[in-house]
């Protein structure tokens, strides 16, 4: 009965795709702001937005430019701040189907994103190539116009509306992750300990030195042992 | 120069996301690891939020606002949007009180 496709089609994906594109829109305003006060012509923001596709990793990298650092600084920067990817890449491979082959995979990998692994590692079954390229549209497009208009706007807008905007990715990271956590004790568990260990990572004197995605990736990887290890997942969680 | 960066930047990005999407084909059977992978998501995200949340914003009393909205529209289930959007429009009215009252 196991069908090439998954049932998740296009049309379900974009669906699941458009908060996350809206979201997008303003959080990538507020990096079109910032990429333009930094000193960045408009098409270069943009451009950047259309070939990263990263919240964090972009506003490091307009921060690198901008004061000229070494090429090689620029790839380790991203290397650590980017690297929890890989965590999801492995994470999302596992639920991929037989629809999503190598070249798929190749293609779709561009669009793996925090918020995107963490829509299509919620769905209840495995994930096919549709579903995928359904879900990358809408937040490929809301983060590549909310660049260009971000840039576009940047002088003209007041700080205190951007300001407001920055806590937009923060707060969906929280609609996230709650749901679950409310109805899986170990889920808010982990959450728990990943929370306090990068609280230590930002306060603790000598260890807040340690550069913040490096530090993520400590907690995670912490957190996700102790997980693994009191409470393994029950093999029927597919 | 600059589109050297953004070469470079777009480039690594890249292959940490393709690399063990394409590399990791065959289902993992182990239960730990499948059980590790499957709290990721989850601590990933918990630990870039904290307490990173309570300086993204002008002033810390208003990140505390905008973050104890977000929390309790998440615990209701709203939906990414509407939590995204409500802490936002939070954070902008408690920056414009703070304001008021410091003049």
């Amino acid at each position: 009965m196991k069908s090439e496709e998954s049932s998740y089609s296009y049309s379900e994906g974009f669906k699941d795709g458009i908060p996350i594109g809206l979201g997008y829109l303003s959080v990538s305003f507020s990096f079109g702001i910032m990429a333009v006060n930094s000193g960045l012509p408009v098409w270069i923001s943009v451009l950047i937005s259309m070939t990263n596709l990263t919240s964090a990793g972009q506003f490091a990298g307009i921060g690198l430019i901008a004061c000229g650092a070494p090429y090689i600084e620029m790839a380790l920067t991203q290397l650590i701040i980017n690297l929890r990817y890989a965590l999801m890449s492995l994470s999302l491979s596992q639920k991929a189907d037989k629809s999503l082959n190598i070249l798929h995979r190749m293609i779709t990998a561009f669009g793996i994103t925090d918020e995107i692994f963490a829509v299509a590692s919620g769905k209840a079954h495995d994930i096919g190539k549709s579903y995928m390229y359904g879900l990358i549209t809408a937040p490929y497009l809301g983060w590549s116009t909310g660049t260009l208009l971000g840039a576009i706007a940047g002088n003209i807008l007041p700080g205190s509306v951007s300001a407001a905007l920055n806590i937009a990715l923060y707060s969906m990271f929280i609609a996230i992750i709650i749901p679950p956590a409310k109805k899986s004790k170990p889920v808010l568990l982990v959450i728990a300990i990943s929370v306090v260990l990068s609280t230590i990572f930002e306060f603790a004197p000598y260890i807040n030195r340690l550069s913040n995605g490096f530090a993520i990736i400590i907690c995670a990887v912490t957190a996700s042992f102790l997980g693994a290890v009191f409470f393994p997942v029950k093999e029927a969680t597919e | 120069m600059t589109l050297i960066h953004v070469l470079v930047m777009a480039g690594v990005t890249y292959l940490i996301r393709m690399l063990p999407f394409v590399l990791f084909k065959k289902k993992i059977e182990n239960r730990f690891i499948k059980s590790f992978l499957h709290y990721v998501p989850f601590a990933v995200l918990g630990a870039m939020t904290f307490p990173a949340i309570f300086s993204s914003t002008s002033s810390v009393y208003s990140a505390i606002i905008g973050t104890a909205v977000a929390v309790f529209l998440a615990f209701r289930e709203k939906s990414l949007l509407t939590v995204a959007s409500s802490a936002c429009l939070t954070v902008y009215i408690a920056e414009a009180l703070i304001k008021l009252f410091q003049h």
